[in-house]
């Protein structure tokens, strides 16, 4: 298989697009797919602060890895989730590609913050960890951006990430899910960061391959809470789809947000948001969902609640 | 050859020269869920990998999501 664009020997195929490139037109495609999603989605700009969300896996680093190729103003947040040597190594995964690159990379720390892990939380609240932990980190990336200054988070969704949770919300018809389904959610109160997905029009393949290229030296074990998760049975069935009709998660995902996001947000009603009594964050209750978990989580560890997270810095600034 | 299966933890060894998608094929492994590295090289499913290669199958898939 040859190069689509210099006849060498390729590396990548990408089947979807019916090509395949050599490592230097691979990157050069993959940048140009990032750049252009930015811009026609209108995400941020070369002058905005970006807080790049950092779990030392292959599609944040890439992420972190690209924004900077790009030239835009970027710092990655690590957030330590306390799941033990899983958590460890993809910390010293991000640390050393921030030293490597002179980045500034920020640290928030659960359990030394809040006296528990994510599991610990996830326990005592009798939630599942990827419920703990997937509201824990939603919180702090907006609680971090909010307070640096930042004018969006960014985050690895890929292709294949937005795909898998559009067809488990529409396996279930989760209605509000699917409303709120989107490469870039605006902010809608003066205290919620916007969030944006730059991978989102590129297959989790092409982020793997991308890191790989690169010599980027990323965490490949999964963590051990994900054995099982829904989200990867429905990625391996999708997969299999793509296999036999390549293609097929690009035209869920993008025909979605071209065709179906527009009818069920039609009669959806404005969320209107606030500012959480305890810790001023946006919430649509009076106390929102994270201080709540914190605090019932404390009080049945018969702990006192912590303080709010500090932010460290663990790369150079 | 000798195929490091990264996401199963294993080794497998095989003999004669064959192409990547029938080695994903024979193994039972949808190739769109691996990528397919010799040395620091990603391959393509038309290269060809023979006995005295080292390949690894590097999962793509990563989990967990929020």
């Amino acid at each position: 298989m040859r190069c689509r664009k210099c006849a060498a020997d390729a590396t990548v195929e990408i089947r979807r697009h019916h090509t395949a490139f050599c490592n230097e037109h691979f990157l050069e495609f993959f940048e140009r797919q990032v750049a252009r999603a930015i811009e026609h989605e209108r995400m941020f700009t070369p002058e905005d602060s970006v807080l790049v969300a950092v779990s030392g896996g292959k599609d944040s680093l890439a992420l972190w890895d690209v924004l900077r190729r790009l030239g835009y103003r970027t710092t990655g947040l690590y957030i330590n989730l306390g799941i033990g040597e899983y958590s460890a190594e993809s910390q010293r995964k991000a640390a050393a590609y921030a030293a490597s690159q002179d980045a500034e990379l920020l640290l928030a720390d659960i359990p030394g913050e809040y006296g528990m892990s994510v599991e610990d939380l996830a326990r005592a609240t009798r939630r599942v960890p990827c419920s703990a932990c997937g509201l824990s980190k939603r919180y702090l990336f907006n609680k971090v951006a909010r307070e640096g200054g930042f004018a969006a988070v960014a985050t690895g969704h890929n292709l294949d990430d937005e795909a898998a949770v559009l067809l488990g919300n529409l396996l279930h018809w989760q209605t509000e899910y699917l409303a709120r389904q989107a490469p870039v959610l605006d902010s809608t109160h003066p205290a919620l960061v916007k969030k944006v997905k730059p991978f989102f029009r590129i297959a989790e393949r092409e982020t793997a391959a991308y890191a790989i290229i690169r010599g980027i030296d990323y965490i490949v074990d999964e963590c051990p809470n994900s054995v099982g998760a829904r989200s990867l049975l429905y990625k391996e069935a999708l997969n299999v789809l793509e296999q036999a009709a390549p293609g097929t998660k690009q035209s869920l995902y993008w025909g979605f947000l071209e065709h179906g996001r527009p009818l069920v947000q039609g009669g959806r009603q404005p969320v209107e948001l606030q500012a959480c009594l305890h810790c001023g964050q946006p919430t649509t209750g009076e106390v929102c969902a994270f201080c709540r978990m914190t605090e019932r989580a404390a009080e049945r560890m018969r702990l006192r609640r912590a303080p709010a997270a500090q932010v460290t810095t663990l790369g150079p600034a | 050859m000798k195929v490091l299966i990264r996401h199963q933890k294993r080794e497998v060894e095989l003999r004669g020269t064959r192409r990547v998608r029938d080695l994903l094929v024979e193994l039972g492994i949808n190739p769109e869920s691996v990528l397919v590295i010799r040395g620091a090289a990603l391959l393509t499913h038309d290269a060809r990998v023979a006995d005295e290669d080292t390949v690894e199958l590097r999962p793509v898939i990563s989990g967990g999501l929020a």
